[in-house]
């Protein structure tokens, strides 16, 4: 019914943090090259931004569905459920069980390609200065 | 249904993303966010609707199908206007720039 909310308000959270974190890494980087916490080649703004790009389309993308579905309307109150107090506690019920559950799965699947692309990059670099023996 | 046309659209937008250089530029990547989040996110409803319907999740009716079907496609193609806007706003190859400013 409003499932989607929840990776919603993880995307304005994670799309914050990734500004703020760019902001920093910016300051710390005297000379432009961008340093990042663990040493690796990837700023951990764009690792962030990335989990912002999975959790923006993914909850657009659904918000459409709720309005196919006639969930949400595009004017106030946006929901449909939002006059009747005992599909409002379905509504928030659905909230903390599947919302939390479709923000939890995406950010777990971004943590693992995210652990994977670092993985990768270390193997390259690693291929690399073997190769340059 | 949805979920599935989504998942091969994910799919299809990444394959695309990994073989093509020329795809990576203009910036497929926002198709992959959108598809694999949608997907993602998609599939936890699938588990919950299946945990409350049982085997009945697997028999839907053909109006429901047809529904979810045009539902699906609908989706992907929100999708592929979306990634058309922001390729014509962010213009990597400089295409429109050079559209707009020719005599």
């Amino acid at each position: 019914m409003a499932c989607f909310l929840v990776p919603a308000v993880e995307a304005i959270v994670t799309t914050v943090i990734a500004k703020a974190v760019s902001l920093h890494e910016s300051k710390i980087s005297a000379d432009g090259e961008i340093k990042t916490l663990k040493g690796d080649k990837i700023p951990l703004s764009k690792k962030i931004s990335r989990l912002s790009g999975f959790l923006w389309g993914g909850s657009g993308l659904l918000a459409f569905e709720h309005l196919w579905h006639g969930e949400i309307t595009p004017v106030f109150p946006f929901l449909t459920a939002a006059n009747d107090p005992e599909q409002m506690a379905e509504v928030f019920h659905e909230m903390a069980t599947a919302g939390t559950a479709m923000a939890a799965l995406v950010t777990v699947f971004w943590a693992v390609i995210t652990f994977a692309g670092d993985k990768i990059l270390k193997r390259s670099v690693t291929q690399a200065e073997e190769g340059s023996v | 249904m949805t979920l599935l046309i989504t998942f091969i659209a994910a799919i299809s937008a990444t394959v695309i993303w990994y073989f093509s250089s020329e795809a990576r530029e203009l910036d497929i990547g926002i198709l992959c966010y959108m598809y694999w989040g949608a997907s993602l996110m998609w599939l936890v409803d699938a588990a919950f609707e299946y945990s409350e319907k049982g085997a009945e999740f697997f028999a839907p009716s053909a109006s429901q199908m047809i529904n979810d079907t045009y539902l699906g496609l609908c989706v992907t193609v929100l999708g592929l206007i979306i990634w058309t806007a922001v390729l014509l706003i962010k213009d990597p190859k400089g295409t429109v720039r050079n559209a707009l400013s020719r005599k």
